[in-house]
């Protein structure tokens, strides 16, 4: 590759003002709610998510507290029915899904030596929506509208003849609303991954981490509309009388199912794909060389992806489907172990061929690995037909689903997030204290589930807010519960060690971990337009592979602008005007969110309600320049 | 390494043009996801439809009247002959014309409003209630969607239409109607298998 050498631009440090002045964000509450900043955004977004990781925590521990003795009244019935629904609700729809779409928000441009993200509006406008479903579930829970069937409702009970009142409908709209977000990020994040890519960083060259998140965001693309589409035509059944899903009538009730599931086993594989992306990162940087077999691990992250979306129905073995069928989705479930097998082998190998070093965020990365295996374990028992016939909705079910989504998904991300915290805050956390909630969450979570599969072989259902003592289940639930509070005493600390080390941690500098990845080439934090000029990568780390890292000048100093360039090469192609901060993504937001909320109570919501949101996308998508001068409508002076 | 890597200036990408056109403009990019996902949405819906169908032994349903042919005929006439003139303004912003992209526009804005009413029309002869049965539920859920999707792309085009004939045309704009052009094509698109699925399918089983 060869470029016009040109250095009439601005020396460094000019430079780097003059950029600051262009990025900067206007002062005050204003500039905090126009800002276009995929940092700034990321930050809210993830600060959101932890705080309602700890309310549903704090619901868990409820629910284990009721169930520490038989016969306890902590929680009555429908106490606990609306306790287990928020929670899990939360922990999925505003917890799980947001936040790993939040950590490709921050990182993405980062590692892609880039400004900002494709559409910085549309982030804006994903994090407004999302912060609206979080209050139609949490507001509602507060007037004592919680909804109480569950993570997933299926009608009947969720249709208007056995659950009326609005709890199913505030459950089905909050759907609405994280979906909707999660869709503008993701198409946010594939655009940005395929046509922002610096020179040289060909779809070969391209770190496993981007490849994850757009993974990631095409299965969300496929499967998000699904749910959307389901949760719809429950609330048009219950609002207008359709009758989708009432089969005295013509409709079906497994269609319910089938359509959620057809979002619900991705979904799975959407939090963990980015955290694949997560544990990659840190085993390379922690074991000082790059991935063993990075083309096996991205086949695998792809194949995981395709076959993720020919599983839905192994949730339904329960419901009596053909013969044929059950056989099909037991082997391809079980297929899915292969490709998640062939990762577990390429970090192992990696580990073991590096020099690794037992920073906290590796520590996460033993964890996980630990935990993952025995959840896919699990997992591989209940993906046979027959004997998820007998486990189905016991204590064994809800055990393997932690150990997959805590495993999973929860341990890779407080991984990343010890990893990059220095880079987002400029901090080092203490490792003492990231020790200590390591070994207290870990150890404490598996004290607390593990003998869940032993309860749920010995029978006790999933979803009973109490039981007899004769049952012989007391003791391992008085273990299960400990196990809980020591794992949320241990996540207390770790966040009070992510909020202390602010002040008190050591300084980082741009690149503490001695990482790979463009994004430590910035500095820590980094500035809002985070590079002053456009790296060129020659490899797939290109912080180990160049000295000194080589720089092009050109794009924009003082008007917002990145590089776009080719799908496959990475050739630069243009040069793009990044969009302005804007008042327009969080008015265009609420008004989404009054027609969503509208539509609860009458179909007329849809139709008034659109044309609030109508003008609110005239304004936020009118472009800014000179009026016409010829034609019938021209400037007159 | 707590220091800032070293780095060196090595060239200037401040040759590069500041636009392009079709799938190298980074919006095109943002509004194939976006069909990407509504024709998710449209496919699921045409699988519900099928699934229910499947489930039925007659559709549609002993009692339910066909749906009429006339203005659903008209509607997809019309929609069909609407893409010389939007294939034509596609050419027009490929070539940034701004007065042929004017008049396109104004014309799609026309042939928009035009096509509505009948659809408005056409709803009056799906002969089943939403409520009535599983079959009027499918047939309305696939001729919202898709109506949904005309309204949006009409309002989309008027606006379009009144920023153009006021404001000096640039290169972005004339991708942004690149962009409405090609999201009409898909929305057109669309239409034939819902179409074939609500009006022959009931008349075939
Ligand atoms: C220490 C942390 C946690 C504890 C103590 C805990 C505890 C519980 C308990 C007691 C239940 C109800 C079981 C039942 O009665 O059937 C439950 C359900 C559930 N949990 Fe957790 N949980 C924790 C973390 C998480 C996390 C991090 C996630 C997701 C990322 C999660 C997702 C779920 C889901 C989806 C359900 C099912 C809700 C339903 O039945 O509809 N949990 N959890
Ligand atoms: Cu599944």
């Amino acid at each position: 590759m060869t470029f016009a050498l040109q250095s009439n631009e601005p020396k460094t440090s000019e430079r780097h003002a003059r950029l600051a002045q262009t990025w900067a964000d206007a002062p005050g509450i204003w500039g905090f709610l126009t800002t276009v900043d995929h940092k700034r955004i990321a930050a809210r977004y993830i600060l959101t998510t932890v705080v309602l990781l700890f309310a549903a925590g704090m619901l868990a521990l409820h629910m284990r507290l009721q169930l520490s003795f038989p016969e306890l009244k902590v929680l009555g019935p429908q106490g606990y029915n609306e306790a287990f629904s928020l929670h899990g609700s939360t922990m999925l729809f505003l917890v799980s899904v947001p936040v790993m779409e939040a950590m490709g928000i921050w990182l993405v441009p980062l590692m892609l030596g880039q400004r900002a993200l494709a559409f910085p509006r549309l982030a804006a406008f994903s994090f407004w929506l999302y912060v609206g479903g979080v209050m139609t579930l949490w507001v509602s829970h507060a007037l004592d509208i919680t909804p109480d069937l569950g993570w997933f409702e299926y009608p009947p009970l969720s249709g208007s003849a056995y659950s009326p009142g609005h709890r199913a409908d505030i459950w089905a709209q909050m759907i609405t609303f994280t979906e909707v977000a999660a869709l503008a990020a993701s198409v946010n994040m594939v655009a940005t991954i395929l046509k922002m890519r610096p020179p040289g960083m060909t779809l070969a060259r391209m770190p496993l981490f981007l490849w994850a998140m757009l993974v990631a965001s095409l299965m969300t693309i496929f499967a998000m509309p699904a749910v959307m589409l389901v949760t719809s035509m429950l609330i048009s059944d219950r609002l207008v009388s359709t009758v989708f899903f009432a089969p005295t009538q013509g409709g079906d009730i497994l269609l319910f199912q089938h359509l959620f599931w057809f979002f619900g086993h991705p979904e799975v594989y959407m939090i963990f794909i980015p955290a694949v992306g997560f544990i990659t990162a840190i085993v390379e940087t922690f074991s000082r060389r790059t991935i063993v077999g990075h083309t096996a691990m991205v086949l695998s992250v792809v194949a995981i992806g395709v076959l993720a979306f020919g599983l839905w129905v192994h949730h339904m073995f329960a419901v009596g489907l053909p013969k044929l069928g059950n056989s099909f989705f037991t082997a391809a479930s079980l297929a899915i172990a292969l490709p998640a097998g062939i990762q577990v082998f390429c970090w192992i190998a990696t580990i073991w061929s590096g020099r690794p070093q037992f920073y906290t965020p590796f520590l996460w990365v033993i964890g996980f690995i630990i935990t993952f295996v025995m959840g896919g374990l699990s997992g591989v028992m209940t993906a046979s037909a027959p004997l998820d016939l007998q486990l189905t909705d016991t204590y064994f079910v809800v055990a393997h689903f932690h150990y997959v989504l805590v495993g999973g998904a929860i341990f890779p991300l407080l991984g990343a997030f010890c990893y990059w915290y220095p880079k987002a805050t400029g901090r080092m956390m203490s490792e003492r204290w990231g020790w200590a909630s390591f070994l207290l969450i870990v150890g404490g979570f598996n004290l607390g589930f593990f003998p869940m599969h032993i309860l749920g072989l010995m029978g006790m259902p999933r979803r009973v807010y109490t039981y007899d003592p004769s049952l012989g289940w007391s003791t391992l639930n008085m273990v299960a519960t400990l196990g809980s509070a020591i794992a949320v005493l241990g996540g207390l600390i770790f966040v009070a060690n992510a909020f202390l080390s602010l002040w008190r941690g050591a300084p980082a500098g741009p690149d503490p971990w001695g990482g790979s990845t463009l994004e430590w080439a910035a500095s820590s934090p980094p500035p809002q337009h985070n590079f002053d000029y456009t790296p060129v990568v020659n490899s797939i780390a290109p912080l180990w592979s160049e000295d000194p890292l080589r720089m092009l000048d050109g794009v924009g100093v003082s008007r917002r602008e990145v590089l776009v360039s080719s799908l496959a090469e990475a050739h630069p192609e243009y040069r793009q005007k990044s969009a302005q901060p804007s008042i327009w993504p969080l008015l265009a937001a609420i008004a989404v969110s009054i027609m969503f909320i509208g539509s609860i109570f009458t179909p007329w919501a849809v139709v008034w309600g659109s044309l609030p949101i109508a003008g609110a996308l005239t304004a936020w998508f009118w472009p800014q320049r000179p009026r016409s001068k010829t034609g019938p409508l021209r400037v007159r002076v | 390494m707590a220091t800032q890597k070293e780095v060196s200036v090595v060239g200037s990408l401040a040759d590069l043009p500041d636009h392009a056109n079709g799938a190298r403009h980074l919006v095109w990019w943002g509004n194939l996801g976006f069909m990407l996902i509504e024709g998710t949405g449209f496919a699921l819906a045409i699988a519900a439809y099928l699934y229910v169908l499947s489930h039925s032994s007659a559709w549609p349903p002993a009692g339910d009247a066909l749906p009429d042919l006339g203005w659903s005929g008209v509607f997809t006439l019309g929609l069909l002959l609407s893409e010389i003139p939007n294939l034509w303004l596609l050419r027009q912003a490929r070539a940034k014309k701004e007065q042929a992209v004017r008049i396109g526009i104004l014309l799609m804005t026309v042939i928009g409003v035009g096509l509505t009413v009948i659809r408005l029309l056409e709803f009056g002869h799906l002969n089943v209630r939403w409520s009535a049965d599983g079959y009027g539920s499918m047939v309305w859920l696939l001729m919202v969607l898709h109506t949904t999707h005309v309204f949006t792309e009409l309002g989309e085009t008027a606006v379009q239409a009144l920023w153009l004939f006021t404001h000096e045309v640039g290169d972005n704009q004339f991708s942004d109607v690149e962009d409405t052009a090609n999201y009409w094509t898909f929305v057109v698109l669309f239409w034939l298998p819902i179409y074939g699925l609500v009006y022959w399918m009931p008349r075939l089983s």
